[in-house]
């Protein structure tokens, strides 16, 4: 029982080593800019760098993009599955995944040749158009993570008979789903934003095939030509995942509401 | 006219016909319960007035007003369900005003009426409280108001009572009976449990296999079942099975026992076997007991329910249970012993399939 206990805390230790080293060694590194001491001269350069607060910004408003049409996307979608097909939900499910089985690289290069400007809907053409399709292929990269999270919270509350007591109360559909269906599976959509957020930050296939400045291929460009910054920026990338991970587990907790007794 | 009309309604899943030729007329501020086993088609019949299902065949209508087309949301029908189904993010007070706001009405026209339903359900006190901080009994309370606010034409229950505790069933079937007298509203009320159907409605529809095995009031349904179904659905029943002995003059024989009854025995012959029935709470062994007709047997049996011994007697190849208050000193008979059940031949009822 004792020696259990042990190896059970020898592995925990190995773990904790593993994921917790490289990281306070990064943390270190990024933090020898100056010559014989430490100081956050690495992380000053970084935010003073102005291709930072661009790619950053960028980043940030894609995300949010990609979450508000991704919720706009998924919610009607899970709610119409669980409610009227729940025959079709392994197809759907199925159709969520594969953007976990196919590579980023071929989606992209999907896209590039569907949406070029020679195409019958040519998006590559402008700004804006191009910035629509990566806001798309941040969907579809996190469609799998939306996707479960909002089908969870919905299956945590009644959803067909709190549609037809809205619906015997006068409600139309945008009254049942914006005020009876949303609200309730808020905590699903929060945790799949999140997921969203943390996963747009990071990406850098698409934005980079389709040339767009965003926070990922800034992060190869840093890494690539300068020395302590990229340590820097992997504690910042860090920190805004863990950030975000937080939020969800505050929101979860926080949550003011719990699931009809059915 | 009647105020619900349900005319020839026929509704199929496939090839599953769940209600078959359904005809049913509801007056004004009626309260009728739908009775029946699990599968019967009774709440389909409530979802079909509702608009949550599709009939494959007949027509209902409300006031007059034919709701063929008609969706769930135009029909101003209110419904209770079993799992409550109260809005989780809203509090009571937004709950009971959902339908009003849906409805555009104006902000002190909500307060006003959803004040009066929480007062209507003595639920005032806790119009800030979400449903999660509720008891099963007051949620369902805060559904019937909900259901209630936008004075619905008319109230649709739906086993409201099911996943209440033993308790607040009772107490709770009593305050909706007292509510829908006060508004004077239509009410369909579904049950399994013949008890609640017997004790809150004006009639009772009993349901069997998607028909309509019986119409009539809690009492013409208890006391004279139209069927064998309804028999042995609503309150225990003896059955027992005789010969007809002389049909001119309704002379039958149970065992070697004869007995002539008061109803007409139908077509039949001498020689033919029929089934009767006979409450258990019907007949009395005691001494000087009222009643023109007497069964003598062999008791098997004598079970002590609390208010009631339930002894069970052998006459003949039938065993028949009768009821007898419990009071102190009264001694029960041993099995083996040989009595007398007396009662009103009126009360031996001719069962019919």
């Amino acid at each position: 029982m004792k020696s259990t206990r042990i190896l059970a805390w020898l592995a925990i230790l190995i773990g904790v080593i593993y994921f917790i080293v490289p990281l306070i060694g990064t943390f270190e590194f990024s933090l020898r800019m100056r010559r014989g001491e430490y100081s956050f001269d690495a992380y000053q350069s970084v935010f003073s760098d102005i291709q930072f607060r661009t790619t950053f910004g960028f980043s940030m408003l894609m995300a949010l993009f990609t979450i508000v049409f991704g919720m706009l996307l998924v919610v009607p979608t899970a709610y119409w599955v669980r409610l009227r097909l729940p025959r079709m939900r392994p197809v759907v499910e199925f159709i969520t995944l594969l953007p976990l089985v196919i590579p980023a690289i071929v989606i992209v290069f999907g896209y590039l040749r569907l949406y070029n400007s020679s195409s019958f809907l040519p998006l590559t053409n402008s700004t804006s158009g191009t910035n629509m399709l990566l806001v798309f292929s941040y969907m579809t990269l996190s469609l799998p993570y939306m996707y479960r999270a909002v089908d969870t919270a919905m299956r945590m509350i009644d959803v067909g008979t709190l549609t037809e007591a809205a619906e015997s109360l006068g409600a139309k559909w945008p009254t049942i789903l914006f005020r009876c269906i949303f609200p309730n599976v808020m905590s699903g959509v929060l945790s799949g934003a999140f997921i969203t957020f943390a996963i747009v930050m990071g990406e850098f296939t698409m934005a980079s095939l389709l040339n767009r400045p965003a926070f990922g291929p800034y992060l190869q460009l840093v890494g690539a030509n300068k020395a302590y910054e990229p340590s820097a920026l992997a504690i910042i990338a860090f920190a805004i995942t863990w950030l975000s991970m937080g939020l969800l587990q505050l929101v979860s907790r926080f949550q003011k509401t719990a699931p009809v007794k059915a | 006219m009647s105020f619900l009309s349900l005319s020839h309604i026929q509704k199929s899943f496939g090839p599953v016909q769940v209600v078959s030729d359904f005809n049913m007329e509801i007056e004004k501020g009626e309260f009728v319960s739908f009775l029946g086993p699990s599968g019967c088609g009774k709440t389909t019949v409530l979802r079909m007035i509702a608009g949550f299902e599709t009939p494959s065949g007949g027509t209902i209508t409300v006031a007059g007003k034919n709701q063929a087309g008609l969706k769930p949301n135009q029909r101003n029908i209110g419904m209770v369900f079993q799992a409550y189904a109260l809005f989780p993010n809203m509090n009571v007070f937004d709950n009971v005003a959902f339908g009003l706001k849906v409805a555009g009405r104006p902000k002190e026209e909500i307060d006003a009426r959803v004040r009066e339903m929480l007062g209507l359900i003595k639920l005032e006190h806790l119009a800030d409280r979400f449903p999660y901080q509720m008891s099963g009994g007051q949620q369902q309370r805060v559904a019937l108001a909900r259901a209630l606010a936008p004075k619905p034409q008319v109230l649709l229950l739906d086993e409201p009572l099911s996943a209440l505790d033993a308790k607040i069933r009772v107490s709770l079937r009593e305050e909706i009976r007292m509510i829908q007298q006060q508004l004077g509203i239509t009410t369909v009320f579904v049950t399994h449990d013949q008890e609640e159907a017997l004790s809150i409605s004006d009639r009772i529809v009993v349901m069997n296999a998607g028909c309509a095995d019986q119409i009539g009031t809690p009492a013409e349904i208890y006391n004279r079942p139209a069927t064998r179904f309804v028999a042995s659905f609503v309150g225990t029943l003896n059955l027992i099975e005789a010969k007809v002995v002389d049909p001119a003059v309704n002379r039958i024989s149970i065992g070697d026992q004869g007995v002539t009854l008061r109803e007409p025995l139908g077509p039949v012959k001498a020689g033919d076997t029929i089934s009767l029935a006979l409450r258990p709470e019907a007949g009395s062994i005691a001494e000087g007991a009222k009643g023109d007709t007497a069964l003598t047997g062999e008791v098997v049996s004598s079970n002590f329910l609390g208010s009631v011994i339930r002894t069970r007697m052998r006459v003949g190849p039938s065993i028949i249970s009768f009821d007898m208050f419990n009071s102190p000193g009264l001694v029960p008979p041993s099995a083996g012993e040989t009595v007398t059940l007396r009662f009103v031949a009126s009360d031996l009822l001719v069962i019919r399939d």
